[in-house]
C-alpha cells in the first residue's frame, strides 16, 4: 500500500480523519497567516502560535488554469493528460484568505461567495511509491 | 535640485533573434546617447536591470570600460521604475550631474516561471501550480469586476485600444489591430482573461540619459523634467501577487501609495496629466490601475472606456504606444519603455499616435512582483 505524505509539513493536520488547514496567529495583534510563519507580517512580532484555520470557507475569488504551467510545476501530468484546474482564494473562519487549487474547473461551477470545503487530495506519486498529498477546496454539496 | 531627461533610446521590443538581451540594452544606450548628443565617456553613473539577460553592469564590455559607477537594480517587473528612481536620487543628491538608466531583457517564449525560493516561498507553492502571474491578475480582476460592476466589455475595449495604438506605433511589437469580436472570441486563458487580453514576455531595451536640470540646456534644446519619481512596496492587507494567503483587512495597493507620493512631490493632481502610461500586463490590470492611480473612481472605468476617454484622442490617453499588450514585456526594459513613450509624446514626436493639443505633463506607472509600484511624473 502506498504511503500518503503531505507536499510540505505543516500545511494541514495529517494524518487525520477530518484534516484542518494550519496557519499561525500572532499573540500581539491576533492576525492570522497561511502557511504558518514564526513572525507576524502585520506587526513584526515573533510571538506567534500555530493554529487550525478550519476546513470550510467561502470562495472570495477564482480563476481557471487552462494551460499546464512550466517548471516549477511538478505533477504527474503530461501535456496530453493535463486537466485544467481551478484556483481561488477561500476566506477561512480562522480570519485569513487562503490561495488553493479548486476541484471544480468549469466557470459554471464556481461563484464568488459560495461555501467551500477542504479536501486533501493525492497530487503526485514519487518514484519510491509515496503519494504526495496537497490541499484543495471543492464546492459544498447541499444534502 | 530638479532632474532633466535629455536623451531617450529604444531597442525595438519583440524578438531580435540575432542579438543577446545585453546587446539590445547596449543598442538602447547608444540610441539614447545619440539622441542626447553625448558619448558613453560623458556618463558619470549608470543604473540598470534585467531579469533573464545578465547583469546590467556587464554592458561596460560593450560600451566602454570607463570606470563609471554602475549599479544593478532588480525589483521584479518594477525594475525600470526602480532604476529610474535610483538615478533620480543620485542627481537630486548632488553627487552626479549626468548619467544613464538602462533596462533590457530576453525571455524564453511562454509564460514566466518564477521560482518560489527567490520570492521567500516554499517549493510546494510552485510545484502545485499556484505561482503564476497570469493567475494572480485573473484572480484580482475577477474580484474587482464583482466588487465594482465591471463587465467583460471593459476588458475587451482595453485590448482593442492597445492593439489599435500598437498598429500606429512603428516600434511596437504587435502591429496588428484586432476587432472587438476577435478579442471577445479569443481563447480563455485564465478566467476572465482571454488570449488577446494578456501581454507576452518579449525582448528589447530602453535607456534614458538624465542630468541635473540646471545644466540641461548645456546638453539639450528640448529637455524634459522628471518632476517626481516614487517607488513603494505593499502594506499588510493589499492583495498582491505571489501571496499564499492574504489578510481580511484591506489596505491601499502600493500603486495607490506610490501615486499619492509622486503627485505630492510634483505638487499636481491626476487632473493635470495629459498623457498616461499604466502597467497593462493584461487588460484587467489596466482597468484597476486607472483607479489605483487616481484617474477615476472604482467602477467608473467601464463608462470611460465606452466613451473612448482613454484613447489617443480622449481626455485621458492611456498607453498611447499600445502598452505592454502591444509591446510585450521584457521585464528589465518595460518601465523605461513607458517613460520613453511619454517623452516622445511630450516632444510632439508621436506621429500617427500623437496625442493632440501639445501634451505638457505625462505620467508613468509600473507594477511588479511581489507588490511594488513605481510612478514617474514628467513635464515639458
Amino acid at each position: 500500500m502506498s504511503q500518503h505524505v503531505p507536499m510540505h509539513e505543516g500545511l494541514f493536520t495529517w494524518p487525520s480523519r477530518k484534516p484542518q488547514l494550519l496557519g499561525s496567529r500572532c499573540n500581539q495583534c491576533s492576525e492570522a497567516s497561511f502557511p504558518a510563519q514564526p513572525d507576524c507580517r502585520n506587526c513584526g512580532s515573533r510571538d506567534t502560535d500555530i493554529v487550525e484555520l478550519g476546513d470550510r470557507g467561502t470562495l472570495w475569488t477564482w480563476t481557471i488554469q487552462t494551460f499546464m504551467p512550466k517548471q516549477p510545476y511538478h505533477s504527474d501530468e503530461t501535456a496530453e493528460t493535463f486537466r485544467p484546474y481551478g484556483v481561488g482564494y477561500v476566506e477561512m473562519p480562522g480570519g485569513v484568505r487562503v490561495e488553493a487549487r479548486l476541484q471544480a474547473n468549469s466557470p459554471e461551477d464556481l461563484q464568488i461567495g459560495m461555501p467551500m470545503q477542504l479536501d486533501i487530495i493525492p497530487f503526485r506519486t514519487e518514484e519510491n511509491g509515496e503519494q504526495k498529498m496537497t490541499f484543495s477546496f471543492s464546492p459544498v454539496m447541499e444534502t | 535640485m530638479d532632474v532633466a531627461i535629455i536623451g531617450i533610446g529604444l531597442h525595438r521590443f519583440g524578438r531580435s533573434p540575432d542579438m543577446t538581451g545585453m546587446q539590445q540594452g547596449a543598442s538602447a544606450v547608444r540610441a539614447a546617447l545619440t539622441d542626447a548628443g553625448l558619448s558613453w565617456q560623458d556618463m558619470q553613473f549608470a543604473y540598470g536591470g534585467s531579469q533573464d539577460a545578465g547583469n546590467a553592469d556587464a554592458l561596460v564590455n560593450e560600451l566602454g570600460l570607463t570606470g563609471l559607477q554602475f549599479t544593478n537594480i532588480w525589483n521584479g517587473c518594477a525594475t525600470g521604475g526602480s532604476s529610474l528612481h535610483a538615478a533620480y536620487s543620485a542627481i537630486k543628491s548632488g553627487e552626479y550631474d549626468v548619467g544613464v538608466v538602462v533596462g533590457f531583457d530576453k525571455h524564453p517564449r511562454g509564460a514566466f516561471n518564477p521560482q518560489p525560493k527567490e520570492w521567500g516561498l516554499d517549493d510546494w507553492y510552485g510545484e502545485t501550480g499556484l505561482m503564476l502571474t497570469t493567475q494572480f491578475f485573473a484572480l484580482k480582476t475577477q474580484r474587482y469586476m464583482h466588487d465594482h460592476g465591471i463587465t467583460e466589455d471593459a476588458l475587451i475595449r482595453v485590448s482593442e485600444k492597445a492593439f489599435n495604438n500598437g498598429s500606429l506605433t512603428p516600434t511596437a511589437w504587435r502591429q496588428q489591430a484586432f476587432s472587438y469580436e476577435e478579442i471577445a472570441n479569443s481563447a480563455m486563458v485564465s478566467h476572465p482573461l482571454r488570449k488577446y487580453m494578456f501581454c507576452s514576455p518579449a525582448e528589447g531595451g530602453a535607456a534614458l540619459i538624465i542630468c541635473n536640470a540646471d545644466k540641461a540646456h548645456q546638453y539639450s534644446t528640448n529637455p524634459l523634467f522628471l518632476k517626481a519619481a516614487a517607488v513603494r512596496t505593499r502594506h499588510y492587507g493589499s492583495f498582491e501577487v505571489f501571496a499564499p494567503s492574504q489578510a481580511m483587512t484591506v489596505a491601499d495597493a502600493p500603486t495607490v501609495t506610490a501615486s499619492n507620493a509622486a503627485f505630492e512631490v510634483a505638487g499636481i493632481g491626476p487632473e493635470d496629466i495629459d498623457v498616461i502610461q499604466l502597467q497593462d500586463t493584461d487588460s484587467g490590470t489596466e482597468i484597476m490601475h486607472m483607479a489605483e492611480n487616481g484617474f477615476c473612481d472604482h467602477g467608473e472605468q467601464e463608462k470611460l472606456l465606452r466613451e473612448g476617454a482613454t484613447g489617443i484622442n480622449g481626455r485621458m490617453p492611456i498607453n498611447t504606444d499600445g502598452g505592454c499588450l502591444a509591446n510585450g514585456e521584457p521585464v528589465g526594459a518595460s518601465g523605461l519603455r513607458q517613460v520613453y513613450e511619454v517623452c516622445v509624446q511630450l516632444r510632439g514626436e508621436g506621429g500617427a499616435r500623437q496625442v493632440p493639443n501639445q501634451p505638457k505633463v505625462g505620467y508613468t506607472h509600473v507594477y511588479g512582483a511581489p507588490g511594488i509600484s513605481g510612478v514617474n511624473i514628467i513635464t515639458k
